[in-house]
């Protein structure tokens, strides 16, 4: 009789800190301890604190154990799972160290400041139950939002209950679902297609990795739904080919199910038909949007094709077509479940539900954290982010990826909806959310942006081919101390008409980076262009590291570690740095115990 | 799969194996498994609860959970139940068979037999 699960993560990124051989460890020590009866070892998705990977948790107790090495295996074995004692020293404290510990029952993982703000929905069964056994997912009530539907609803039904959550698509636009879904139902063919957009392309996301890896049979049983609701009898996933766990989970979902008899003919003896198929994506940005992905799938060159007609009308193969992000689908079998209202009694006016962030950049908790829409920048990024690291100042963070812009320190408060990000500004996007302290440069981080979607641009348009690469260049100018203040303006002017004439959403959203941080970090531009300075200390060829000879003492440390021979001077007497051979890599500033060699 | 008949079957067979990961239930019976205990006959009295709660059909109300040494040696195997806005229960010196009649009496029926419990034995 099992009495206890060990779960341990399989995402990508706790299998790249090391838990495969995790499992084989602890399968072989709870064996050894005699518990092999007792005791079962699950391999689930992402729990989301990718940051302290790999993450093992210990149910019923639900005790989180964090950075688990091979060698805790044993210990974690004999202590908790044979004597009841926790393993403190490996157990997840928040960061004020407060171990919410009664008698009898040990901190759970929904008790950390990480977890009890958030809401999960879509990533509801990632972390908890084994993705690649479908007995699990039906154990969690999937594919009881396929059955209801296809023995008590009508497609109008479904369509009408989808409308009625308010929900709205996930991948970035915002479109609401429902009413997509009711376009291409209203089109009458011989034959619909349902995909998925899962070629998550945005630097810094991987929500839509999570769920593929964590609860692949979700996505399966939203499609099929999508499917029943618009007519469509064949889905598509279109995945990237770097999502190698994904597309093997996904594709054993896959055939788990048809076995099953939940994809295939006459499901639920409804006589509906519906099959599934994956297409893999080269990793091309612009394939993330709509049109060019359709024309990926059909085995042409990734490049996007003018909008009108619309996918539900002319999309895939040329047939009506319903395209949705992963984020979104894994919303559906919920509501059908739960219903409108409870999934409308979510989140702000306008925007339902709850949503998906992946946070990165310069934050404790680096990793994926669903919440209510409406939720503050303050509160991701402190209660449940843990603020920033070494007691850096928060400066501003982007969402959106290449695609969005950055809410500024001055905006922290600003509730995150859809609404609310596009009147400043930004855009939602797939959901990354990249976070920038006090020493990050904001001309630096439009040009890495920029860079970018220089690089992903299809090149099918001369906007957007021609005209980021003319953007790039008026901001390595910028960066260079070489800008002008005519630069600025003509880099602004450029930006609005890329934005305008741009033939897909890659090159009408490209400036967004750029023109964001204009609106909100002007003076750093104007910094770079009139003090031919980097206040941020980022632009290399605009700053200087000098040695303050009165705190130099003369230990030749930094002359010894200069890869260059740019620092001169004699033991015990103060140095200094030669500008015209320094190469400014920093390696003088990190190996001074002093404090004496700055950035000027 | 031709029924949601069918559908629900699998469901109930798996929801036991699954309901643990669930969080706590209303009711945590929580068998002391240090040294002493083990050495007491803990784990035979930890496993007949488990098994007995999913007989009894009270998994999804009742978590069975282990922890360390609770303090009183002397009477291990210690058993103690936690439920919401009720005091806790001590039960000491338990066996398998003295388990099931916890879980007949206490768990399914809610009332404390007071002969096993710790506050019987100090009085």
């Amino acid at each position: 009789m099992i009495r206890s699960h060990v779960l341990i993560c399989g995402g990508t990124g706790c299998t790249s800190s090391g838990s495969k051989v995790l499992i084989s460890t602890f399968e072989s020590e709870i064996e050894k301890n005699g518990l092999a009866d007792e005791v079962k070892v699950v391999q689930t998705g992402c729990f989301g604190l990718c940051a302290l990977g790999p993450v093992v948790i210990i149910y019923p107790e639900g005790t989180f154990y964090s950075r688990v090495q091979e060698s805790d295996v044993a210990e974690i074995v004999s202590e908790h799972l044979l004597k009841g004692r926790l393993v403190d020293r490996l157990v997840y404290k928040d960061a004020d160290e407060s171990v919410i510990e009664e008698a009898g029952k040990t901190i759970s993982l929904n008790d950390t400041n990480f977890y009890k703000t958030q809401k999960r929905v879509a990533l509801r069964n990632c972390g908890l139950i084994d993705p690649e056994d479908i007995n699990e997912y039906i154990a969690m009530d999937g594919y009881a939002a396929l059955g209801k539907v296809l023995t008590e609803m009508t497609p109008e039904d479904v369509v009408k209950v989808v409308k009625d959550s308010g929900l709205r698509g996930r991948g970035g636009g915002g479109f609401p679902t429902g009413l997509k879904w009711s376009f291409t139902a209203a089109n009458a063919a011989d034959q619909k297609y349902v995909v998925c957009n899962a070629d998550e392309g945005d630097p810094g996301a991987f929500m839509d990795r999570s769920v593929l890896e964590g609860d692949p049979h979700c996505l399966i049983e939203a499609m099929a739904i999508c499917g029943y609701a618009t007519g469509a009898t064949e889905g598509y996933v279109y995945v990237r080919a770097e999502y190698p766990i994904a597309v093997k989970r996904l594709q054993l979902a896959i055939d788990q199910a048809r076995e099953y008899g939940l994809l295939g003919k006459n499901i639920f003896d409804s006589g509906f038909d519906f099959d599934l198929f994956i297409r893999l994506g080269a990793g091309a940005f612009v394939c993330g949007e709509e049109t060019a992905l359709m024309t990926s799938i059909e085995g042409n060159r990734g490049e996007p094709r003018p909008r009108p007609p619309y996918p539900a009308v002319k999309g895939l193969f040329g047939k009506p077509t319903t395209e949705n992000n992963v984020e979104t689908f894994a919303n559906i079998p919920q509501i059908i479940l739960k219903g409108a209202e409870w999934f409308a009694s979510m989140g702000t006016e306008k925007s339902k539900g709850t949503k998906v962030f992946a946070l990165g950049g310069k934050i404790e908790n680096t990793g994926l954290v669903e919440i209510p829409m409406g939720t503050t920048l303050r509160e991701i990024i402190y209660d449940i982010g843990g603020g920033i690291p070494n007691g850096k100042k928060f400066k501003a963070a982007q969402t959106g990826g290449p695609s969005g812009g950055c809410i500024p320190v001055s905006l922290i408060d600003t509730p995150i909806d859809y609404d609310n990000l596009t009147a400043i500004g930004c855009m939602m996007g797939s959901g990354g959310l990249i976070v920038m302290d006090e020493d990050n440069c904001m001309v630096d981080i439009a040009k890495f942006f920029l860079d970018f979607t220089v690089d992903e641009s299809c090149g099918k348009c001369a906007p957007c081919r021609i005209g980021t690469k003319r953007m790039m260049e008026i901001l390595e100018k910028i960066t260079d101390g070489n800008g002008t203040l005519e630069d600025i303006d003509k880099l602004e002017e450029l930006a609005y008409y890329i934005k305008e004439n741009s033939l897909c959403g890659l090159g009408q959203t490209a400036p967004n980076p750029v023109l964001a941080t204009l609106k909100f970090f002007r003076e750093e531009y104007i910094a770079h262009v009139v003090d031919k300075k980097c206040p941020a200390g980022v632009c290399k060829k605009l700053l200087n590291y000098v040695i303050e000879a009165d705190k130099c003492k003369g230990c030749t440390l930094c002359a010894r570690k200069c890869p260059v021979g740019a620092i001169n001077g004699t033991v015990k007497n103060p140095h200094t740095i030669d500008t015209a051979k320094c190469i400014k890599c920093g390696a003088c500033m990190d190996s001074c115990k002093f404090g004496a060699i700055i950035k000027a | 799969m031709k029924s949601l008949a069918e559908l629900a079957a699998i469901r109930e067979k798996m929801k036991d194996k699954v309901v643990l990961r669930e969080g706590s239930g209303e009711i945590r019976v929580v068998v002391g498994m240090a040294t002493c205990g083990i050495a007491a006959g803990a784990r035979p009295v930890l496993n007949a609860f488990v098994e007995g709660v999913s007989n009894a059909g009270l998994a999804e109300k009742v978590t069975v959970s282990q922890t360390g040494c609770i303090g009183v040696c002397q009477y291990e195997p210690v058993v103690e139940i936690f439920e919401a806005d009720k005091e806790k229960v001590t039960y000491i010196k338990m066996t398998p068979e003295k388990a099931a009649e916890v879980i007949e009496k206490h768990l399914k029926g809610g009332k404390v037999i007071s002969e096993y419990t710790i506050s019987n034995a100090i009085s």
